[in-house]
């Protein structure tokens, strides 16, 4: 698989590491609520598991060590699109 | 019909006409009382148990494929029980037995042959490690051995003992694993499943779940709906497809392993063996070929095929150990989808919703649990609570903090 990394261009997937559904992004806010654990559970746990379009995280490990969401598809290995984790992860609320 | 010496003598001089199909292709009625999701190993092997130990005949199996188009179909038939935390050891130990007494159990030829399994160890910390593991696998009353390189160098004198990196220092033997042929299980299941009245019903996809008052009712399929009291889940590496059509999100992510088969060659490797710093595990089928497969991909995909990298990865492991495999030629590599769960360990329980049930999780180790699997989920599915050794394989483990992490590697699937 080829990743089109938006400051380097395309780059071999193998020069990644995978780190799985973009939901790990939303880290509960507030451990003192009282649903906190389930929340907790739920984020740490439990994962989006779709067959066709996923969002999910890849490390740039041997790179620029730079996070990315890539959009792709888990039947076809088709990579439609992918952003920089930190841009998605502020457009989500997060880093205020 | 039941299989015999004197069956084959039979029909071996009268021209081979007498052989029937070995299970019917029933339509499906509109109720059962169990309905199994997932015609694979682990599907057929709780409908085995369920018609034949717990008496429950009333019950379907719907496989959207044909039988055994799964992992069933295409794992490296590894069977051994060589676990070491108690979460998991005393279960695939039952299944062991259970694998010990399956041909004669359910008269079909399975080929299980017990012809050892060989973890090597490369270091003195992982001799202790594996010295540690075999004493929790005799708690179990499993067998273990361990084997020193002066024995192993008599028994495979080709391996590479001196390598620079990782040399071989020796291993822990286990002479009661081994393999089986993987189709046969599936067919064996099946036919003892189906003699006793269950409708294992092919081509038929499960495309909804229903749920009425937050109790499972039945399921639609693409031959129409079906009701039944219980709907069990059985998937492997569609859980996450399937239960989402009960709006579950679940601790499991579907993963590609690759498996490779080089060409015929004489008898060399008389049984398991596995590398102890890489994933590599290799075994010669009764053709032949090697048979052998590694690490995962390791990114989520339900494409049952993989990439090069992870191919060349797998096969430096396999230089490692044994630099002859080099001359032999790879005929064939193909990609079975994998249910890697959050800790590694898998999942027999109820799920929230009344009258539905999950198995899966077994990330790449399903195979070998095959019988114990449906043992363990026919109980379930007949007395309502869990049998004795898969008591902790519960879905509510990491709320509750009791995680079955063989590897310690942590809440990423692709690590185990």
């Amino acid at each position: 698989m080829i990743i089109n990394h938006p400051l380097l261009g395309p780059r071999d997937a193998s020069e990644f590491a995978y780190l799985g559904d973009v939901g790990i992004i939303d880290r509960p806010t507030d451990w003192q609520a009282d649903d906190s654990i389930k929340n907790f559970v739920e984020y740490g746990y439990l994962r989006d598991n779709p067959a066709g379009d996923h969002k999910e995280l890849w490390y740039h490990e041997q790179g620029d060590r730079s996070w990315l969401v890539v959009t792709r598809n888990t039947l076809t290995h088709e990579i439609s699109s992918v952003e920089m984790a930190r841009d998605v992860a502020r457009s989500r609320g997060r880093g205020k | 019909m039941q299989y015999s010496v004197f069956r084959l003598l039979k029909e071996g001089l009268t021209g081979n006409r007498g052989w029937k199909p070995v299970w019917r292709e029933p339509d499906p009625r509109p109720e059962y009382d169990i309905i199994i999701i997932g015609g694979g190993g682990h599907g057929l092997s709780t409908a085995y148990y369920l018609s034949k130990v717990f008496g429950r005949r009333n019950v379907a199996v719907l496989e959207k494929g044909w039988l055994g188009s799964g992992n069933i179909g295409r794992n490296t038939t590894i069977i051994r029980s060589n676990y070491l935390l108690e979460g998991n050891q005393p279960f695939y130990e039952f299944s062991l037995k259970l694998w010990e007494n399956l041909e004669r159990d359910t008269n079909y030829n399975s080929m299980v042959s017990q012809r050892s399994i060989l973890n090597l160890y490369h270091t003195d910390g992982q001799r202790d490690a594996y010295v540690r593991r075999g004493n929790a696998m005799f708690l179990s009353g499993a067998d273990a051995e361990l084997a020193d390189a002066a024995q192993l160098r008599k028994e495979l004198p080709y391996l590479d003992f001196d390598d620079a990196r990782f040399p071989i220092l020796g291993g822990l033997y286990q002479k009661r694993g081994g393999t089986a042929r993987h189709d046969a299980v599936a067919w064996g299941y099946a036919r003892g499943a189906d003699s006793r009245g269950v409708d294992i019903i092919q081509n038929c996809e499960v495309t909804g779940i229903d749920i009425k008052n937050g109790k499972c009712i039945g399921v639609q399929t693409t031959r129409g709906a079906i009701r039944a009291s219980k709907v069990a889940m059985c998937v492997a590496g569609s859980s996450g497809r399937v239960a989402a059509l009960a709006g579950m999100r679940l601790p499991i992510e579907s993963h590609v392993l690759q498996a490779f088969v080089s060409e015929g060659l004489k008898p060399v490797l008389p049984g398991v063996v596995t590398f102890g710093m890489g994933h590599f595990y290799i075994s010669q089928s009764d053709k032949g070929g090697l048979v052998f497969g590694g690490d995962l991909d390791g990114y989520n995909t339900y494409a049952q095929r993989g990439n090069l990298p992870v191919v060349e990865d797998v096969v430096e492991g396999g230089m490692a150990i044994m630099p002859f495999i080099g001359r032999a030629r790879l005929l064939r590599s193909w990609g079975g989808v994998m249910d890697m769960s959050m800790d590694g360990s898998p999942f027999i329980d109820k799920t929230h919703i009344d009258g539905l049930y999950f198995n899966g999780g077994w990330c790449y180790g399903g195979f070998k649990a095959t019988p114990a699997s449906g043992y363990c989920y026919a109980h379930l599915l007949a007395k309502d609570e869990p049998h004795p050794v898969a008591t902790q394989l519960r879905l509510d483990r990491f709320q509750t903090g009791n995680i079955i992490d063989e590897k310690g590697a942590g809440n990423q699937p692709n690590l185990h």
